[in-house]
Protein backbone atom coordinates (compact mmCIF):
# COMPACT_ATOMS: atom_id res chain seq x y z
CA UNK A 1 0.00 0.00 0.00
CA UNK A 2 1.34 3.53 -1.15
CA UNK A 3 2.34 5.64 2.20
CA UNK A 4 0.82 9.29 2.23
CA UNK A 5 3.48 11.27 1.49
CA UNK A 6 3.06 14.87 3.44
CA UNK A 7 5.63 17.49 2.44
CA UNK A 8 7.43 19.05 5.80
CA UNK A 9 5.18 22.10 6.95
CA UNK A 10 6.36 25.54 6.26
CA UNK A 11 6.29 28.09 9.05
CA UNK A 12 4.07 30.57 8.94
CA UNK A 13 5.46 34.13 7.90
CA UNK A 14 5.96 36.07 11.78
CA UNK A 15 8.57 39.33 11.84
CA UNK A 16 8.11 39.41 8.17
CA UNK A 17 4.78 40.82 8.19
CA UNK A 18 3.51 41.76 11.62
CA UNK A 19 2.61 45.31 11.91
CA UNK A 20 4.80 47.40 14.15
CA UNK A 21 3.52 48.66 17.46
CA UNK A 22 4.70 51.21 19.79
CA UNK A 23 4.88 48.19 22.55
CA UNK A 24 6.35 45.62 20.29
CA UNK A 25 9.39 48.16 19.17
CA UNK A 26 10.00 49.70 22.28
CA UNK A 27 10.38 46.44 23.90
CA UNK A 28 13.06 45.24 21.14
CA UNK A 29 14.97 49.05 21.62
CA UNK A 30 14.83 47.91 25.43
CA UNK A 31 16.79 44.50 24.56
CA UNK A 32 18.79 46.56 22.19
CA UNK A 33 19.51 49.53 24.58
CA UNK A 34 20.61 46.94 27.33
CA UNK A 35 22.93 45.07 25.18
CA UNK A 36 24.48 48.48 23.89
CA UNK A 37 25.02 49.22 27.91
CA UNK A 38 27.59 46.74 27.86
CA UNK A 39 29.97 48.22 25.24
CA UNK A 40 29.15 51.73 26.70
CA UNK A 41 30.51 50.85 30.47
CA UNK A 42 33.25 49.71 28.37
CA UNK A 43 34.28 53.17 27.46
CA UNK A 44 33.86 54.39 31.00
CA UNK A 45 36.14 51.40 31.85
CA UNK A 46 38.55 52.59 29.22
CA UNK A 47 38.68 56.36 30.86
CA UNK A 48 39.18 54.39 33.66
CA UNK A 49 42.51 52.24 32.82
CA UNK A 50 43.73 55.85 31.19
CA UNK A 51 43.67 57.39 34.58
CA UNK A 52 45.33 54.58 36.46
CA UNK A 53 48.24 54.17 33.79
CA UNK A 54 49.48 57.65 34.22
CA UNK A 55 49.50 61.21 32.43
CA UNK A 56 50.21 60.39 28.60
CA UNK A 57 47.05 57.36 28.10
CA UNK A 58 45.18 59.77 30.10
CA UNK A 59 45.82 62.61 28.02
CA UNK A 60 45.03 60.28 24.47
CA UNK A 61 41.64 59.24 26.07
CA UNK A 62 40.53 62.74 27.34
CA UNK A 63 41.58 63.81 23.88
CA UNK A 64 39.36 60.89 21.73
CA UNK A 65 36.66 61.96 24.40
CA UNK A 66 36.42 65.58 23.24
CA UNK A 67 36.96 65.03 20.07
CA UNK A 68 33.48 65.13 17.24
CA UNK A 69 33.96 61.40 17.15
CA UNK A 70 33.79 60.72 20.54
CA UNK A 71 31.27 63.23 21.69
CA UNK A 72 29.02 61.49 19.24
CA UNK A 73 29.83 58.65 21.03
CA UNK A 74 28.83 59.97 24.42
CA UNK A 75 26.22 61.44 23.06
CA UNK A 76 24.49 58.27 21.54
CA UNK A 77 25.75 56.32 25.25
CA UNK A 78 23.67 59.12 27.29
CA UNK A 79 20.59 58.56 24.81
CA UNK A 80 21.11 54.36 25.38
CA UNK A 81 21.53 54.99 29.21
CA UNK A 82 18.51 57.14 29.13
CA UNK A 83 16.12 55.17 26.76
CA UNK A 84 17.09 51.97 28.80
CA UNK A 85 16.14 53.64 32.50
CA UNK A 86 12.77 55.34 31.14
CA UNK A 87 12.12 51.77 29.94
CA UNK A 88 12.69 49.89 33.24
CA UNK A 89 10.76 52.29 34.56
CA UNK A 90 7.96 51.52 32.37
CA UNK A 91 8.37 47.79 32.88
CA UNK A 92 8.57 48.36 36.82
CA UNK A 93 5.07 50.61 36.70
CA UNK A 94 3.63 47.29 34.75
CA UNK A 95 5.10 45.09 36.68
CA UNK A 96 2.77 46.28 39.26
CA UNK A 97 -0.55 46.07 36.82
CA UNK A 98 -0.58 49.81 36.50
CA UNK A 99 -0.84 51.63 32.82
CA UNK A 100 -2.03 48.65 31.16
CA UNK A 101 -4.91 49.73 29.23
CA UNK A 102 -4.99 50.75 25.95
CA UNK A 103 -4.17 54.13 25.31
CA UNK A 104 -2.01 54.15 28.48
CA UNK A 105 0.31 51.74 27.00
CA UNK A 106 0.75 52.69 23.45
CA UNK A 107 1.47 56.44 25.16
CA UNK A 108 3.99 55.04 28.03
CA UNK A 109 5.92 53.50 24.81
CA UNK A 110 5.49 56.51 22.97
CA UNK A 111 6.79 58.45 26.32
CA UNK A 112 9.90 56.14 26.41
CA UNK A 113 11.11 57.48 23.58
CA UNK A 114 10.36 61.27 23.40
CA UNK A 115 11.30 61.10 26.99
CA UNK A 116 14.70 59.70 26.15
CA UNK A 117 15.82 62.34 23.69
CA UNK A 118 14.00 64.83 25.75
CA UNK A 119 16.39 63.75 28.45
CA UNK A 120 19.65 63.68 26.47
CA UNK A 121 19.02 67.01 24.63
CA UNK A 122 19.05 68.00 28.23
CA UNK A 123 21.96 66.25 30.22
CA UNK A 124 24.07 67.79 26.99
CA UNK A 125 22.98 71.20 27.17
CA UNK A 126 23.70 71.43 30.62
CA UNK A 127 26.70 70.01 30.37
CA UNK A 128 27.78 72.22 27.43
CA UNK A 129 26.60 75.47 29.50
CA UNK A 130 28.04 73.97 33.19
CA UNK A 131 31.34 73.19 31.66
CA UNK B 1 18.98 30.68 19.48
CA UNK B 2 15.86 32.58 18.04
CA UNK B 3 15.75 32.32 14.18
CA UNK B 4 14.50 36.03 13.03
CA UNK B 5 14.30 34.38 8.99
CA UNK B 6 11.85 31.94 7.82
CA UNK B 7 13.30 28.28 6.91
CA UNK B 8 14.23 27.54 3.14
CA UNK B 9 11.17 25.71 3.15
CA UNK B 10 8.72 28.59 4.08
CA UNK B 11 10.11 31.45 2.27
CA UNK B 12 7.14 32.56 0.15
CA UNK B 13 7.43 33.63 -3.44
CA UNK B 14 5.34 35.46 -5.62
CA UNK B 15 2.16 33.77 -7.00
CA UNK B 16 -1.12 33.52 -9.37
CA UNK B 17 -3.01 36.50 -10.52
CA UNK B 18 -6.29 35.53 -10.64
CA UNK B 19 -8.76 36.90 -13.11
CA UNK B 20 -10.46 40.27 -12.16
CA UNK B 21 -14.44 39.90 -12.08
CA UNK B 22 -15.91 41.16 -15.28
CA UNK B 23 -18.46 44.36 -15.08
CA UNK B 24 -17.51 45.93 -12.21
CA UNK B 25 -16.20 48.85 -10.96
CA UNK B 26 -15.89 48.41 -7.28
CA UNK B 27 -13.16 45.81 -6.94
CA UNK B 28 -11.29 45.22 -4.02
CA UNK B 29 -7.72 43.59 -4.43
CA UNK B 30 -6.36 40.92 -1.34
CA UNK B 31 -3.03 39.27 -1.36
CA UNK B 32 -3.49 35.65 0.33
CA UNK B 33 -1.12 33.71 1.32
CA UNK B 34 -1.23 29.88 -0.25
CA UNK B 35 0.62 26.91 0.60
CA UNK B 36 -0.55 23.13 -0.87
CA UNK B 37 0.76 20.12 0.80
CA UNK B 38 0.52 18.00 -2.22
CA UNK B 39 2.73 20.15 -5.12
CA UNK B 40 6.16 20.45 -2.68
CA UNK B 41 6.32 23.86 -3.93
CA UNK B 42 7.24 26.73 -1.69
CA UNK B 43 4.23 28.72 -0.30
CA UNK B 44 2.96 31.52 -2.85
CA UNK B 45 1.38 34.89 -2.04
CA UNK B 46 -1.86 34.93 -5.22
CA UNK B 47 -3.29 38.02 -6.16
CA UNK B 48 -7.78 38.10 -6.04
CA UNK B 49 -9.84 40.87 -7.27
CA UNK B 50 -13.19 40.61 -5.02
CA UNK B 51 -16.44 42.63 -6.83
CA UNK B 52 -17.55 44.35 -3.50
CA UNK B 53 -21.59 45.17 -5.31
CA UNK B 54 -21.83 41.29 -4.90
CA UNK B 55 -20.17 40.37 -1.57
CA UNK B 56 -21.06 41.37 2.30
CA UNK B 57 -18.69 43.78 3.93
CA UNK B 58 -16.28 41.08 5.88
CA UNK B 59 -13.22 39.82 5.13
CA UNK B 60 -14.21 36.72 5.57
CA UNK B 61 -17.53 36.94 3.47
CA UNK B 62 -14.74 37.91 0.74
CA UNK B 63 -12.88 34.87 1.53
CA UNK B 64 -16.03 32.58 1.08
CA UNK B 65 -16.71 35.04 -2.51
CA UNK B 66 -13.01 33.95 -3.35
CA UNK B 67 -13.42 30.45 -2.68
CA UNK B 68 -17.34 30.50 -4.01
CA UNK B 69 -16.44 32.58 -7.51
CA UNK B 70 -12.57 32.47 -8.36
CA UNK B 71 -11.12 29.88 -6.62
CA UNK B 72 -12.50 26.63 -4.92
CA UNK B 73 -9.09 25.37 -3.39
CA UNK B 74 -8.57 28.26 -1.15
CA UNK B 75 -8.07 27.14 2.15
CA UNK B 76 -9.57 28.53 5.74
CA UNK B 77 -11.23 27.78 8.92
CA UNK B 78 -14.46 29.66 9.63
CA UNK B 79 -17.45 28.56 11.14
CA UNK B 80 -19.61 31.46 12.88
CA UNK B 81 -19.13 34.36 11.07
CA UNK B 82 -20.38 36.64 14.04
CA UNK B 83 -17.11 36.46 16.20
CA UNK B 84 -17.68 33.67 18.83
CA UNK B 85 -15.60 30.61 17.91
CA UNK B 86 -12.81 31.81 16.97
CA UNK B 87 -12.11 29.80 13.85
CA UNK B 88 -11.39 32.31 11.51
CA UNK B 89 -8.21 34.37 13.32
CA UNK B 90 -5.70 34.80 10.73
CA UNK B 91 -3.07 37.46 10.31
CA UNK B 92 -4.72 40.42 8.29
CA UNK B 93 -3.04 44.08 7.03
CA UNK B 94 -0.10 42.80 9.68
CA UNK B 95 -2.35 42.30 12.47
CA UNK B 96 -4.39 38.96 14.07
CA UNK B 97 -7.82 39.08 14.15
CA UNK B 98 -10.74 37.43 13.02
CA UNK B 99 -11.45 37.85 9.67
CA UNK B 100 -15.24 37.91 10.49
CA UNK B 101 -15.66 40.86 12.68
CA UNK B 102 -13.23 43.02 10.26
CA UNK B 103 -15.11 44.88 7.48
CA UNK B 104 -12.96 45.57 4.64
CA UNK B 105 -13.97 49.10 5.01
CA UNK B 106 -11.26 49.26 8.09
CA UNK B 107 -8.53 47.67 6.18
CA UNK B 108 -6.14 51.00 5.74
CA UNK B 109 -4.65 50.34 2.60
CA UNK B 110 -5.47 49.54 -1.23
CA UNK B 111 -4.39 45.71 -0.74
CA UNK B 112 -5.89 43.55 1.47
CA UNK B 113 -3.29 40.76 2.43
CA UNK B 114 -4.01 38.27 3.95
CA UNK B 115 -1.65 35.52 6.02
CA UNK B 116 -2.06 32.89 8.45
CA UNK B 117 -1.52 33.15 12.53
CA UNK B 118 1.86 34.12 12.49
CA UNK B 119 4.84 31.78 13.18
CA UNK B 120 2.71 28.41 13.48
CA UNK B 121 3.41 24.93 11.40
CA UNK B 122 1.09 25.16 8.15
CA UNK B 123 -1.44 22.93 7.31
CA UNK B 124 -2.42 24.43 3.81
CA UNK B 125 -3.18 28.14 2.64
CA UNK B 126 -4.23 29.72 5.89
CA UNK B 127 -4.95 26.99 8.23
CA UNK B 128 -2.07 26.79 11.22
CA UNK B 129 -1.24 23.81 12.87
CA UNK B 130 -3.01 24.60 16.46
CA UNK B 131 -2.16 21.34 18.40
CA UNK B 132 0.35 22.35 20.96
CA UNK B 133 -1.57 25.59 20.93
CA UNK B 134 -4.42 23.94 22.61
CA UNK B 135 -2.03 21.06 24.58
CA UNK B 136 -0.92 24.09 26.70
CA UNK B 137 -4.13 24.87 27.00
CA UNK B 138 -4.68 22.01 28.64
CA UNK B 139 -1.15 21.84 30.76
CA UNK B 140 -2.91 24.74 32.57
CA UNK B 141 -5.86 22.49 33.57
CA UNK B 142 -8.64 24.36 32.96
CA UNK B 143 -11.48 23.06 34.90
CA UNK B 144 -12.91 23.42 38.82
CA UNK B 145 -10.68 22.02 41.16
CA UNK B 146 -11.97 21.62 44.75
CA UNK B 147 -11.19 19.79 47.87
CA UNK B 148 -14.17 20.76 50.05
CA UNK B 149 -17.01 18.47 50.26
CA UNK B 150 -19.23 19.29 46.77
CA UNK B 151 -22.02 21.23 47.99
CA UNK B 152 -25.95 20.33 47.77
CA UNK B 153 -26.46 23.10 45.43
CA UNK B 154 -24.10 25.16 42.89
CA UNK B 155 -21.00 26.80 44.48
CA UNK B 156 -21.64 29.88 45.83
CA UNK B 157 -20.10 32.85 44.76
CA UNK B 158 -20.73 36.27 45.65
CA UNK B 159 -21.10 39.04 42.86
CA UNK B 160 -18.21 40.36 43.21
CA UNK B 161 -16.14 37.19 43.04
CA UNK B 162 -18.03 36.53 40.07
CA UNK B 163 -17.27 39.98 38.42
CA UNK B 164 -13.54 39.22 39.02
CA UNK B 165 -13.94 37.05 35.92
CA UNK B 166 -14.97 39.33 33.78
CA UNK B 167 -12.49 39.82 30.88
CA UNK B 168 -11.04 36.52 31.42
CA UNK B 169 -14.71 34.18 31.02
CA UNK B 170 -15.04 35.86 27.26
CA UNK B 171 -11.94 33.97 25.85
CA UNK B 172 -12.49 32.10 22.37
CA UNK B 173 -9.48 30.09 22.23
CA UNK B 174 -8.38 31.63 18.55
CA UNK B 175 -4.85 32.10 19.17
CA UNK B 176 -4.64 35.57 18.11
CA UNK B 177 -2.71 36.47 21.12
CA UNK B 178 -0.73 34.02 21.49
CA UNK B 179 0.72 33.85 17.69
CA UNK B 180 1.26 37.71 17.93
CA UNK B 181 3.56 37.29 21.03
CA UNK B 182 7.13 37.45 19.32
CA UNK B 183 8.52 35.82 22.60
CA UNK B 184 5.97 32.76 21.81
CA UNK B 185 7.24 32.87 18.33
CA UNK B 186 11.05 32.17 19.60
CA UNK B 187 10.28 30.00 22.84
CA UNK B 188 6.69 28.86 21.79
CA UNK B 189 7.83 25.11 22.92
CA UNK B 190 8.30 26.06 26.73
CA UNK B 191 6.46 29.48 27.16
CA UNK B 192 2.88 29.03 28.02
CA UNK B 193 1.48 31.80 25.84
CA UNK B 194 -0.52 34.86 26.18
CA UNK B 195 -3.93 32.75 25.52
CA UNK B 196 -3.17 29.84 27.93
CA UNK B 197 -1.91 32.18 30.76
CA UNK B 198 -5.03 34.01 30.48
CA UNK B 199 -6.93 30.95 31.03
CA UNK B 200 -4.70 30.08 33.99
CA UNK B 201 -5.10 33.36 35.43
CA UNK B 202 -9.04 32.94 34.93
CA UNK B 203 -8.65 29.76 37.52
CA UNK B 204 -6.44 31.36 39.72
CA UNK B 205 -8.89 34.15 40.82
CA UNK B 206 -11.74 32.05 40.78
CA UNK B 207 -13.01 32.20 44.48
CA UNK B 208 -14.27 28.44 43.92
CA UNK B 209 -11.23 27.00 42.97
CA UNK B 210 -9.46 25.65 45.98
CA UNK B 211 -6.15 24.64 43.47
CA UNK B 212 -4.45 28.02 43.56
CA UNK B 213 -1.46 26.59 45.40
CA UNK B 214 -1.30 23.78 43.02
CA UNK B 215 -1.47 26.05 39.94
CA UNK B 216 0.78 28.81 40.80
CA UNK B 217 3.39 25.82 41.47
CA UNK B 218 2.87 24.52 38.40
CA UNK B 219 3.64 27.76 36.38
CA UNK B 220 6.96 28.85 38.59
CA UNK B 221 8.78 28.51 35.89
CA UNK B 222 11.49 30.40 33.93
CA UNK B 223 9.61 29.96 30.47
CA UNK B 224 6.13 28.76 31.39
CA UNK B 225 5.10 32.26 32.76
CA UNK B 226 8.31 34.44 32.74
CA UNK B 227 8.92 34.22 28.98
CA UNK B 228 6.01 37.26 29.01
CA UNK B 229 8.33 40.44 28.40
CA UNK B 230 5.30 42.80 28.46
CA UNK B 231 5.95 43.27 24.86
CA UNK B 232 1.99 43.68 24.51
CA UNK B 233 1.20 42.35 21.18
CA UNK B 234 -1.53 40.43 22.83
CA UNK B 235 -3.64 42.72 24.36
CA UNK B 236 -2.76 44.91 20.91
CA UNK B 237 -4.30 42.48 18.81
CA UNK B 238 -6.64 40.49 20.58
CA UNK B 239 -10.23 40.44 18.77
CA UNK B 240 -12.66 40.30 21.72
CA UNK B 241 -10.64 43.55 23.64
CA UNK B 242 -9.73 41.13 26.34
CA UNK B 243 -6.01 41.94 28.17
CA UNK B 244 -3.61 39.26 28.50
CA UNK B 245 -0.91 40.93 29.16
CA UNK B 246 -2.43 42.05 32.20
CA UNK B 247 -3.58 38.73 33.55
CA UNK B 248 -0.52 37.69 33.50
CA UNK B 249 1.20 40.82 35.21
CA UNK B 250 -1.46 39.48 38.14
CA UNK B 251 -0.20 36.34 38.13
CA UNK B 252 3.14 37.37 38.31
CA UNK B 253 2.06 39.37 41.37
CA UNK B 254 0.41 36.66 43.02
CA UNK B 255 3.62 34.88 42.78
CA UNK B 256 5.28 37.87 44.57
CA UNK B 257 2.60 37.74 47.26
CA UNK B 258 2.90 34.69 47.88
CA UNK B 259 6.62 34.29 48.46
CA UNK B 260 6.83 37.20 50.88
Amino acid sequence: MAEAKVAPRPLSPHLQIYRWSWTMAMSIFHRATGSALYLGIALFAVWLVALASGPGPFETVQWFFGSPIGILILFGYTWVLMHHMLGGVRHLVWDFGHGMEPAQRINMARFTLIGSIALTVLIWVVAFIAF
Amino acid sequence: MAQFTLPKNSKYTEGKAWPKPSASGNVQEFRIYRWNPDDGANPRIDTYYVDRDDCGPMVLDALIWIKNNVDSTLTFRRSCREGICGSCAMNIMGKNTLACTLGMDDCDGDTIKIYPLPHMPVLKDLVPDLTSFFAQHAAIEPWLQTETAEPETEWRQTPEERSKLDGLYECILCACCTTSCPSYWWNGDRFLGPAALLQAYRWLIDSRDESTGERLDNLHDPFRLYRCHTIMNCANTCPKGLNPAKAIAEIKKMMVARAV
